[in-house]
């Protein structure tokens, strides 16, 4: 057989049916589902007297619209509120497990499918959301889909795709201390362009991400939709099994020996060729910070705004000048001059155990800046209470920061967390676009340690160098 | 879902990079449990000055463009959250094509199902018809799906590529999901040989 990529060996074995102009019907293995993307797609199933073909191979949790103050009481938006009871509806009316708001596994919908062993490597995964790139930190194909998709794979278990390309982004090298997961990224991003993926599947290898734990593969792929692909991914090793081994939907037993060996196949054999190739060195990596409303407008906090005046391009000159004026900054200032209002440490990019643990190790014994309100939304239920077991929650608190329930929260402001208008805020989230985390609010993305740095600050400092 | 065949149209321009389903629609727009009625949300932001009042300046506010249904847009169009809502919001507006240079994945693919149909055409060709637009109120242009071309009032001819599977459900507005029923047997084939091979797949959510 040819020299196959892992991306090619996990499509493969998911062909139901291809047609000679390569349109091809996938087999789907797991389907996420929440509260925002799936109602309509219920609709459609009762409009159409459809049913779900594997309810089985679905999980649903409200994570969205869902509050991270006290669960409680009765949420207070009466039209969330709505959405979130129509999801317990519809998973009661299809056969679908659903975590609910009050569950201790509720959580970020890209949290709690790892921290459940739901996701598996050689998994096709699909949700209605484009964060679903996360998954493929396990070596699974997994990828966002839209409403009328989700109801596909619900009646269906199956999506017709076209085979998209494959591009190969291998950072080498070793990562400077307080570099994380999200630095490599937000500088891969910064390096293609917020389209540079578009149409491919990327396959991050090198020793850079060999030696990133589970949750930091996670982050990396997370953010493969803001580069335009639709998937990322990494092959798994004994890291990944490590991570998966024991957890509750994880296979046990013979099952598991029998998954194990099959795994080790997916990597992508010596002589295989990508589509594209991107390179970049782990050294050359400084902390990042976004500057403007395109997750592509990405610096080193070493950096500076850029100058619009200095570019070509018309198009690209405009964009930047009307980013700059949306972010109230000054062509050319210091990233590090930059002064912040708030601080969201949370999101399915940077919300799980090691994010927190790190984020307070960076915390503990300081005060967040009298200026700044700061707050760390953990991932999930289970990721909460780890926190708590192990005191980072006291760490917090006692820093000045606010320690909530799970859920999406602020990155995308569809709770109550939201930014008012002209508020900047530090953010280990993912989009940047204007108005993302509220109207009017001004979002810079970066690492956890940067927030919680910038949180005590007031400003952004070069974390590697900061005491 | 309604084919598309042909559609001649009023063009309207929304010259900006990058335009994001965030923009296109807005995070308090997405409470909704229905498909309908996002006309309301639709740029919502960027519809409005900052006192809440409508900006005049704002393509989809200026009277020339009230009825468009061919929406003309930049590199990227459509980047962001996977949201449905946005071609549901462009739709609700009464847009039925979308042409830009390029395309992010998840929107483009969500336009098929809604029966907008999302063409990609190169950047002069772009760039012209945005001067063209500026240029001349009433401008319009016809969509023909089964030529694959944009063509203008004088003949002028824009060839576009397609893929032929997604072009032949739009063209005839079929049911995406019906279709793939009909290879129920195949399916149920692919799901015996693969649980031999790899049970653990099988086993049920609980």
């Amino acid at each position: 057989m040819a020299a196959q990529t892992l991306f090619e060996k996990i499509w493969n074995d998911h062909v139901v049916r291809a047609e000679p102009d390569g349109t091809t019907l996938l087999y789907i293995d797991r389907h996420l589902v929440h509260e925002v993307t799936s109602p309509q797609a219920f609709e459609g199933l009762t409009v159409a007297g459809r049913t779900p073909r594997r309810p089985g191979a679905a999980l649903a949790v409200p994570d969205h619209n869902v509050p991270t103050t006290d669960r409680r009481v009765a949420i207070a938006d009466p039209i969330s509120a709505k959405q979130i009871q129509t999801l317990d509806d519809n998973c009661k009316t299809f056969g679908i497990t659903m975590f609910g708001m009050n569950d201790i596994r509720q959580g970020v919908v890209h949290v709690i499918g790892p921290e459940q062993g739901f996701t598996l490597p050689g998994m096709t995964i699909v949700c209605g959301d484009s964060h679903t790139s996360t998954h493929g930190a396990f070596g699974a194909l997994a990828f966002g889909i839209g409403t009328s998709e989700v109801e596909h794979v619900l009646a269906t278990q199956c999506l017709v795709q076209k085979r998209p390309k494959t591009m190969e982004v291998r950072v080498d090298g070793h990562l400077s201390p307080r570099c994380s997961a999200k630095d490599v990224i937000l500088a891969i991003i910064g390096k293609i362009g917020t389209a540079g993926g578009t149409g491919y599947v990327i396959e991050y290898t090198g020793s850079a991400i060999r030696a990133l734990s589970m949750e930091g593969r996670m982050t990396l792929c997370n953010m493969s939709i803001e580069g335009g692909a639709r998937a990322g991914m990494v092959a798994p090793d004994e890291t990944t099994f490590a991570y998966i081994k024991g957890r509750p939907m994880a296979p046990k037993g013979a099952l598991w020996d029998q998954a194990v060996t099959a795994w080790r196949h997916l990597v992508t054999d010596p002589d295989a060729k990508y589509d594209a190739v991107v390179e970049l060195q782990a050294e050359t990596i400084a902390p990042q910070v976004t500057w403007g409303t395109s997750p592509g407008m990405v610096t080193g906090v070493d950096g500076n705004v850029p100058d619009p005046r200095t570019m070509g391009d018309d198009k690209l000159r405009q964009a930047t000048e009307r980013a700059i004026e949306y972010m109230a900054l000054m062509p050319g200032m210091p990233i590090r001059d930059i002064k912040i209002d708030k601080v969201f440490i949370g999101s399915c990019t940077n919300s799980r155990i090691e994010d927190l643990r790190l984020a307070a190790s960076f915390a503990k014994g300081k005060k967040v800046a009298s200026t700044v309100h700061a707050m760390v939304v953990p991932g999930s239920g289970l990721v909460k209470q780890q926190a708590e077991q192990e005191g980072l929650d006291r760490i917090f608190k006692e820093s000045g920061f606010e320690w909530r329930e799970a859920g999406c929260s602020m990155c995308l402001a569809m709770n109550a967390d939201v930014l008012q208008p002209g508020e900047r805020c530090a953010s280990t989230s993912n989009w940047n676009f204007e108005g993302r985390q509220g109207a009017g609010g001004r979002t810079h993305l970066v690492s956890p340690a940067m927030a919680v740095a910038a949180a005590v600050e007031g400003h952004f400092v070069d974390i590697r160098h900061w005491s | 879902m309604d084919a598309f065949t042909t559609l001649t149209g009023l063009v309207a321009p929304l010259d900006r990079l990058n335009v994001d389903t965030d923009q296109i629609i807005p995070k308090q727009f997405l409470k909704t449990i229905k498909r309908t009625g996002l006309r309301e949300g639709l740029f919502y932001d960027w519809r409005r000055l900052k006192d809440g009042s409508q900006d005049p300046a704002f393509f989809l506010n200026q009277p020339r463009y009230h009825n468009a249904t061919i929406l003309l847009a930049r590199d990227n169009f459509g980047c962001g959250s996977s949201r449905e809502h946005a071609p549901w919001a462009l739709l609700d507006q009464g847009f039925r094509c979308v042409l830009a240079p390029s395309f992010a994945d998840i929107f483009y693919n969500n336009c098929f199902q809604n029966g907008i149909l999302p063409v990609v055409l190169t950047g002069p060709q772009i760039q012209a018809l945005f001067e063209g637009v500026t240029a001349h109120e009433g401008y319009q242009r016809t969509v023909d799906l089964a030529a694959q071309q944009v063509t203008t009032p004088d003949g002028a001819t824009y060839h576009f590529e397609i893929d032929p599977f997604r072009k032949d459900c739009l063209f005839r507005g079929l049911d995406a999901i019906g279709l793939t029923l009909q290879q129920a047997g195949q399916i149920t084939e692919y799901e015996q040989r693969r649980r031999t091979q790899a049970p653990w797949l099988f086993q049920d959510v609980r």
